[in-house]
């Protein structure tokens, strides 16, 4: 009994620090309607900025000027990004928004990485506060009551800031009617700056109040805004009580959920998840968005010219040709890049005509590649068999998933996107007898006649010419234009009798399928399947690269592929922090490119026949 | 007229994506004066508000206020000069108090405006004192409006847009929307209203200027409007 007692005071520590980093994204979301990717990077500046200090200075002085410094630290930066990056994009789709902010978080990982080295950093205990006390006979760390305290004076702290300050109330204002608050004069600049230093700095004292409880690492950025939007999206966006009810239970499950399944405590977060969101569409306190007024169609696709058409043939005819002078190294970066190439395409059906966006698209381009090794490795049967298996298992996973999902839109139902991929790597990863867990499953070859590495590559090309060619049948099907109606005026194309969902759950199955294929083409080209195949870089590399190409053309997922891959095989050889450049490089072109690539190419090319 | 006028609109167009609203749209306002804004459904008239606050982001021509040309300012910048907007869908912070509401609106006194204070636009509207501390989303139609307006007059404005005050609302109501509109005339502020109701409009305003299809067809004194059959017929019929 008082042992269920500690772990339930465990959970409200844990409870404490989600919750400062959780309100932080609520906060910032609500306001400036950015879902900010690089949460969990403040959450890691904070950290190691508040370690270094208090390593540096060992005192209580230290300790606790650490903690103010990781805070500021986080929150200025934060303001810095406000002003040099997000202002320029509050008018850009949420989508490119979102890329903005990964650079970011990829600019961090490496600037954090050269200025403090890729070892853990093992930061000092609170003084004052290393003893435990007893309750109900049960030893409790200081600390953890200290941090079960502070979760509700900050929750206390930003409710009268909101409530009793004219600041407050001009954010509540804002989160609410932007334009509004700004025809009654109050400059939303300055107020959006401030948002981002407060979010940011709550970020970073989530992040400097763990050095305590645990290692500080490079990885804690990622770990750490996967479960911040998970609390957020639970509470509800924009919601500071619902960030603070969503932390208590995200705490409780976590640490309960350690007693009944320790391994898998991940994927009970996220089934909760996916029922709160079932159950209630925008979280437990959230409400629904207000439709932005004037409601804009996206802008019309058209078939290309005929002479795309013949360009096009005659590329794909150059590919074919391509191993009578590429050696094999060039080969398998090609084999990598059309691979990529029909993953982009699929993630594109899903984003451009479904209007849906997906944080989670690896879940089917993984399930894929565990299906053809896993056929391989436990019923032994090669890639007549493996291959095939990839698009069914893929369709068939986003069948179940995507039933749960269409029912849901925007920011929502891209984190149940998140949540199943969550939930399908934490299997890959655990479920060891079966999957081999970290190691993966190796060796799994092509054999037979597609041993060579040329053969394969020209299966590849064959597969993914017929899927992209596929795909972009089912755009301009009947199919395609009825999924764009509904993407553009859900309520109009409900009232001509078109069931949207249902379109959309099938077009949500087509793209899983799809990716599938792509992911077991991906297992047999490198022999080897990882959990890695499932993860959240996997589906944000499929984002970057539809949006690099723009989402609004065909051509641009192919063209985002062929980029991106470029730049990060390219980069990986030659850049010692490509991460950063990579990162700097998209932030770049988000600023210079609102549309993206393609989108503003053949924007200006419709301008000047325009004129 | 345009000579001490306040506010001075002169060839404004207006694009919604490609559409082309407005088509040269010109008027005045002068200090202290009430005019109404006239026309049918989807004349332009709410477009010819939000163009001057600075809310269409496509917009051309020249908008002077008090002397300033305020053709490429940002709303918050406008609204800082002393031009209020209160617009026809209400935009009540729904999970703000009455209070709160009016604390968003509010701004430092002017020398050439009517000072208000929370007590006085308590006198001008009764029905919000009783309700202080009520959420804006759980007021009646009528009571938003009166807040509405209310929380512009915080930013002690010389000049407000008023975007068809009567519309939707009960007889009783829309009465007591004329009176604020002739206190808050007798104070000095001055009144670019849009209407689509010629009663309401005469018994308000001063001038009259009525626009079709997003051009200006008529302008003249409010009395001799109601008296011209022939003007009324054309323009204003349904
Ligand atoms: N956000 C918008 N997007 C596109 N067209 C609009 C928008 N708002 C208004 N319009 C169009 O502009 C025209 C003028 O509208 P409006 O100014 O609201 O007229 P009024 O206020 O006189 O009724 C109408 O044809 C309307 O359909
Ligand atoms: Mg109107």
């Amino acid at each position: 009994m008082s042992f269920l007692l500690a772990q339930f005071l465990s959970g409200l520590a844990q409870a404490s620090s989600l919750f400062l980093v959780a309100s932080g994204l609520s906060i910032i979301f609500g306001v400036t309607r950015i879902v900010n990717f690089a949460h969990g990077s403040f959450y890691m500046i904070g950290a190691y900025a508040a370690c270094w200090v208090a390593l540096t200075v060992d005192s209580a002085a230290g300790f606790w000027g650490g903690i103010a410094a990781g805070a500021l630290a986080a929150g200025i930066l934060g303001a810095v990004m406000e002003r040099g990056l997000l202002r320029r994009l509050y008018r850009s789709p949420e989508l490119f928004q979102l890329l903005a902010t990964f650079g970011v978080v990829l600019v961090v990982q490496d600037a954090v990485l050269a200025l403090w080295g890729p070892e853990d950093l093992l930061g000092p205990r609170a003084p004052g506060l290393t003893g435990r006390v007893r309750l109900w006979g049960q030893p409790v760390p200081l600390y953890d009551l200290f941090l079960m305290v502070l979760g509700p004076v900050v929750f206390a702290g930003l409710w009268l800031l909101f409530h009793k300050t004219r600041w407050g109330v001009l954010v509540r204002a804002a989160t609410e009617d932007r334009e509004m608050t700004a025809a009654l004069g109050v400059n939303q600049s300055h107020l959006f700056t401030a948002v981002l230093f407060l979010g940011c700095l709550l970020a970073g004292l989530g992040g400097a109040l763990q050095i305590p409880r645990g290692s500080v690492n490079l990885h804690m950025d990622m770990a750490m805004v996967v479960e911040a939007f998970v609390v957020v999206v639970v509470g509800g966006l924009g919601s500071v009580g619902g960030a603070f009810l969503a932390a208590l239970l995200i705490g409780q499950l976590q640490a309960f959920g350690i007693l009944i399944f320790p391994e898998i405590t991940l994927v009970l977060v996220f089934l909760v998840m996916a029922v709160v969101l079932v159950l209630r569409p925008y979280g437990l306190l959230g409400r629904p968005p207000v439709e932005a007024r004037g409601g804009e169609a996206g802008p019309v696709l058209r078939p290309a010219p005929p002479w795309a058409g013949w360009m096009a043939a005659g590329g794909v005819a150059a590919l074919a040709c391509a191993p009578l002078v590429a050696g094999d190294y060039a080969l398998l970066v090609l084999t990598e890049t059309l691979i990529l190439v029909l993953f982009a395409a699929s993630l594109h059906l899903l984003m451009g005509p479904g209007g849906m966006v997906s944080f989670g698209h690896a879940a089917w381009f993984g399930l894929g590649a565990y299906a053809a090794a896993l056929v391989f490795r436990h019923l032994g049967l090669g890639l007549a068999v493996g291959l095939p298996a990839a698009p069914l298992l893929a369709a068939a996973g986003a069948l179940v998933a995507g039933w749960f999902c269409v029912r849901l839109s925007g920011v929502y139902l891209a984190m149940l996107t998140l949540a199943f991929a969550q939930i399908l790597w934490s299997v890959a990863f655990q479920w060891t007898a079966v999957t081999g867990g970290d190691n993966g499953i190796l060796g799994v070859w092509p054999g037979g006649p597609f041993a060579a590495r040329w053969a394969y590559y020209e299966l590849t090309l064959a597969l993914v010419v017929a899927g992209v060619v596929a795909l972009r049948r089912v755009v301009f099907a009947p199919f395609g234009w009825t999924l764009r109606a509904g993407r553009d005026s859900p309520l109009r194309a409900e009232a001509l009798g078109i069931d949207v969902r249902r379109h959309q759950w099938m077009a949500f199955t087509a793209a899983g399928a799809f990716a599938g294929l792509a992911g077991g083409l991906d297992a047999f080209a490198k022999g080897s399947v990882f959990p890695t195949h499932l993860d959240i870089s996997t589906s944000v590399d499929g984002l970057v690269m539809v949006l690099l190409g723009g989402v609004q053309t065909l051509a641009g997922p192919l063209v985002g592929a062929v980029v991106f891959h470029g730049l990060e095989t390219e980069m990986l050889r030659h850049v010692p922090y490509w991460r950063a450049v990579l990162g700097g490089i998209i932030i770049v072109l988000v600023l210079a490119f609102p549309q993206g690539i393609v989108g503003a190419l053949s924007h200006r090319f419709g301008r000047s026949r325009d004129s | 007229m345009t000579g001490d006028a306040l506010l001075v609109v002169d060839d404004l167009h207006a694009f919604y994506g490609r559409a082309h609203i407005l088509h040269g749209v010109s008027l005045s306002v002068a200090a202290g004066e009430v005019v109404a804004l006239m026309g049918r459904n989807g004349a332009g008239k709410s477009t010819t508000l939000r163009a001057i606050m600075g809310l269409v982001e496509d917009r051309r021509g020249r908008i002077t206020f008090a002397g300033q040309d305020i053709s490429r300012l940002s709303p918050h910048r406008i609204a800082r000069l002393g031009l209020g907007y209160v617009p026809e869908d209400r935009r009540i912070f729904a999970g703000l108090t009455v209070l709160e509401n009016l604390e968003v609106g509010r701004r430092p006194p002017r020398p050439d405006a009517p000072a208000w204070t929370v007590e006085r636009l308590f006198d001008l509207f009764p029905n919000l004192a009783e309700m202080r501390n009520r959420p804006g989303g759980r007021m009646s139609g009528g009571e938003q409006q009166m807040l509405t307006i209310a929380r512009t007059l915080m930013g002690n404005p010389r000049l407000i847009l008023l975007d068809e005050p009567s519309e939707g609302l009960a007889p009783r109501i829309v009465e007591m929307m004329a009176d604020a509109i002739a206190t808050v005339k007798r104070e000095g502020l001055a009144v670019l209203l849009c209407e689509q109701s010629l009663p309401f409009a005469g018994l308000v305003a001063d001038r009259a200027v009525v626009i079709a299809l997003g051009s200006v067809r008529h302008t003249g004194w409010m009395g001799d409007l109601m008296a011209d059959e022939g003007a009324r017929q054309a323009y204003l019929a349904v």
